[in-house]
């Protein structure tokens, strides 16, 4: 598709950040007028950052501090129904405390934006990375960015508040990231000096329709069963086309900022017979694990989904096409499914109606931040060629790392 | 300025006629007939004027005023949950500021946030957010109207149903005799937050009632009126006496109205002279199991807080049970 948008004239500092300070300096140069937020590990210094921009005056913009998650919801959306752009960041148990309130944010077609540093879930208590807490929103209607980058947790807020602000989507959008291996970790950063252009790209619309005096509204009211099927109905049809906009939001970035990511990320996935699909900061040591596999003939490649609500099933089943096998690595679990993966669940659907499709493997890895080395990508990489070599997958989910289970 | 002239001050409508005759609170509500409620959110309004927003919590009010497509409210309105209503009321008011600040929204226009909420959405699931809401000091006039149990569900008991009263959760039987602890004291938790102004008040009193509205709305920073909101179909009885019973709750001391302005605390409503508690109990058919001996239980517990109200005051505004 063709862009028609100039690259802006940017001018960017590159500084250390983690991807919790990455988000909050997205935050900052977005202009953000609300934030309400409650402590948890790994989330804390998103907001500790964001107050000490607003404590030196460098964010115009007011903190509310909640008691908690709940509350923290609440106000977001409530400051956002009242036509402010608005912000919070949470994990793990604190998403749950919040998840009444995720369907009521999607269904009053709030566009408010929350990071998420992914965190396991209690009990028992882990303070550590997985991704059950964010699965566990899958189906809140909301627009779900996976990064796996410090840099692209920036941009992909940036871009967030776009998809989420635009007329036609009005849904609010979670930017996901690895509690701890990303939330803690720096890296090099692109932020720019002067936030003009990203308010050129994310331009605030405060003439959408809000609580105004001037103009009454009723937000929130009671639907019986004539009317709400038709509410929900909505959703679905804005969640089909954020699908584009989110692609367009991308490639409009790109266009401006020389940086995209798509919806997913592909690497050598044209000459694969096995695919590995993961997610988050795990890409990043699947490239490593993979490449020098790749150099020595080795026919692997890998998929990252980034986009995973609403999901971009062409987009993945052009890049797992011509694979033979696709190995998804999913860091939750759905418990009681035989393929208990979310992600490898949603892979399989979008083949379910083809002919011809890769055979699909499920592994449950990483969960309360079990170690995930490039030696274990080789060895999951390894026992995929020889499923392949078998030539029938396995039914259940491979639960990869546990103590006591290995697989032959 | 003397207290005497302090308080005249505070009485911003002195006579009926002076209540604003805009309705801002539209008919055709589903509210049951008789229901309190409607009168508490009409007057609440005629205080307010149009430059409100209202944030709800799930409710009676809620779910009866805004069946889609259609809405009683004509200042803009918001529900989200049930236990969030000052935490939305938080973000609402915080939004304002900010934008006004920013000069997005009229600095110069003020703007009423009021919460409502019933006694569900207050004394228990929505009770921490409230705290929150109070101790962060935000700009909001919480509204209570409390029919004392979760009417909107089918008359279960609440954190503020009364002492014996019989609810679809504490029946009355052989074992239990109805709610088997009195009221927990939710104004005086509130004020208890160091907030400028509480009051509670009562339909039956609608100066009184108009004149702490627009007191809690006068006064910056977080206030909190308390409203008695008789409910027919949770108390059992008939629907032309909601506005009596209001009454008879003050004249026996089962309510006080009362304000604790700034630290300074008032009873509103002097009674001279008390009724017995049994003229307001015998009216409801959520007391009729009660025993003489039972009532005289009740009108023991009045006594002392009756006894406690006028120590606070420090002179005899209730007086004696005297028929």
């Amino acid at each position: 598709m063709a862009v028609t948008v100039q690259e802006a004239k940017v001018t960017w500092k590159r500084l250390p950040l983690s991807s919790n300070y990455a988000a909050a300096y997205a935050v900052k140069d977005l202009d953000v007028d609300v934030i309400a937020a409650y402590p948890i590990t790994p989330q804390t210094t998103v907001v500790e950052k964001i107050a000490e921009f607003i404590a030196n005056g460098e964010l115009n913009a007011e903190m509310i501090h909640v008691e908690s998650e709940h509350s923290a919801l609440s106000a977001t959306i409530a400051a956002s129904a009242a036509g402010a752009r608005a912000f919070t960041a949470t994990a793990s148990q604190g998403l749950e405390l919040m998840h009444e309130i995720l369907h009521i944010a999607s269904g009053l077609r709030l566009p408010v934006v929350m990071s998420i540093a992914t965190r396991a879930l209690s009990a028992p208590i882990s303070i550590w990375n997985d991704y059950s807490d964010l699965m566990n929103t899958r189906d809140t209607s909301w627009i779900t960015l996976i990064a796996s980058s410090a840099q692209e947790v920036y941009d992909s807020i940036v871009q967030a508040y776009r998809i989420a602000e635009d007329p036609e989507v009005m849904l609010p959008v979670m930017v996901a990231y690895d509690g701890y291996l990303m939330s803690h970790t720096y890296e090099p950063v692109l932020v720019p000096e002067d936030n003009k252009p990203i308010l050129d790209y994310a331009p605030k619309n405060y003439n959408r329709i809000k609580l105004d005096p001037e103009r009454p509204i009723s937000m929130g009211t009671l639907t019986g069963p004539e009317w709400y099927y038709e509410f929900k109905y909505q959703q679905v049809v804005a969640m089909k086309k954020a699908l584009e906009k989110a692609r367009k939001a991308d490639e409009e970035f790109k266009a401006r900022f020389g940086r995209g990511y798509g919806l997913i990320e592909t690497f050598n996935v044209e000459d694969a017979d096995v695919v590995i699909v993961a997610y988050g900061g795990l890409y990043g040591t699947v490239i490593e694990a993979i490449e020098p596999l790749v150099e020595k003939g080795v026919k692997v490649g890998a998929m990252r989904l980034r986009l995973w609500r609403p999901f971009p099933v062409e987009d993945v089943k052009k890049a797992l096409g011509n694979a033979k096998l696709v190995t998804v690595i999913d860091k939750a679990i759905s418990y009681g499914a035989r393929i208990a993966g979310p992600v490898a669940l949603e892979v399989m659907s979008s083949f379910y109606h083809d002919e011809a499709k890769p055979m699909i493997m499920s592994v449950i890895a990483g969960i309360g931040q079990r170690r995930i080395t490039e030696d274990t990508i080789r060895e999951i990489v390894d026992y995929s060629f020889k499923v392949l070599g078998r030539g029938r997958a396995p039914e259940e989910s491979l639960y990869w790392g546990v103590r006591g289970v290995r697989y032959e | 300025m003397s207290s005497q002239a302090q308080k005249k001050k505070k009485r911003y409508f002195k006579l009926i006629n002076q209540i604003p005759r805009q309705e801002l609170f539209s008919p055709g509500h589903g509210l049951c007939a008789g229901c309190t409620a409607g009168t508490i959110v009409r007057h609440l309004l005629k205080a307010a004027g149009p430059n409100t927003i209202v944030v709800n919590a799930t409710g009676c009010v809620e779910v009866s005023t805004t069946t889609y497509p259609y809405t009683s409210w004509r200042v803009p309105w918001l529900h989200l949950a049930f236990e969030n209503a000052a935490a939305a009321a938080s973000g609402v008011e915080t939004a304002i500021k900010v934008l006004q600040r920013k000069g997005v929204i009229d600095p110069n226009k003020k703007i009423n946030i009021v919460v409502l909420g019933g006694d569900g959405g207050t004394y228990d699931i929505g009770f921490q957010a409230l705290s929150g809401m109070l101790e962060r000091g935000h700009n909001v006039m919480y509204v209570l109207y409390d029919n004392e149990a979760y009417m909107n569900t089918g008359i279960q008991r609440s954190g503020s149903t009364p002492l014996f009263a019989w609810t679809t959760t504490t029946p009355a039987g052989k074992v239990w005799r109805g709610e088997r602890r009195p009221k927990k004291p939710i104004a005086e938790i509130v004020a208890a937050h160091r907030v400028p102004y509480v009051a509670t008040t009562n339909p039956a009193y609608p100066l009184d009632m108009l004149n702490k509205f627009k007191r809690g709305l006068i006064v910056e920073g977080p206030t909190f009126v308390h409203v008695l909101q008789p409910c027919p179909t949770g108390w059992r009885f008939d629907p032309r006496y909601g506005i009596k019973i209001a009454r008879l709750a003050t004249e026996t001391g089962m309510w006080v109205n009362w304000e604790l302005d700034h630290g300074e605390f008032d009873v509103t409503v002097p009674v001279p002279r008390r009724k017995h508690v049994k003229h307001y109990l015998r009216m409801q058919g959520r007391f009729k199991h009660l025993t003489e001996e039972e009532i005289e239980e009740i009108q023991k517990w009045v006594d002392q807080e009756v006894e406690r109200i006028n120590k606070m005051v420090g002179r005899q505004v209730i007086g004696p049970v005297e028929e």
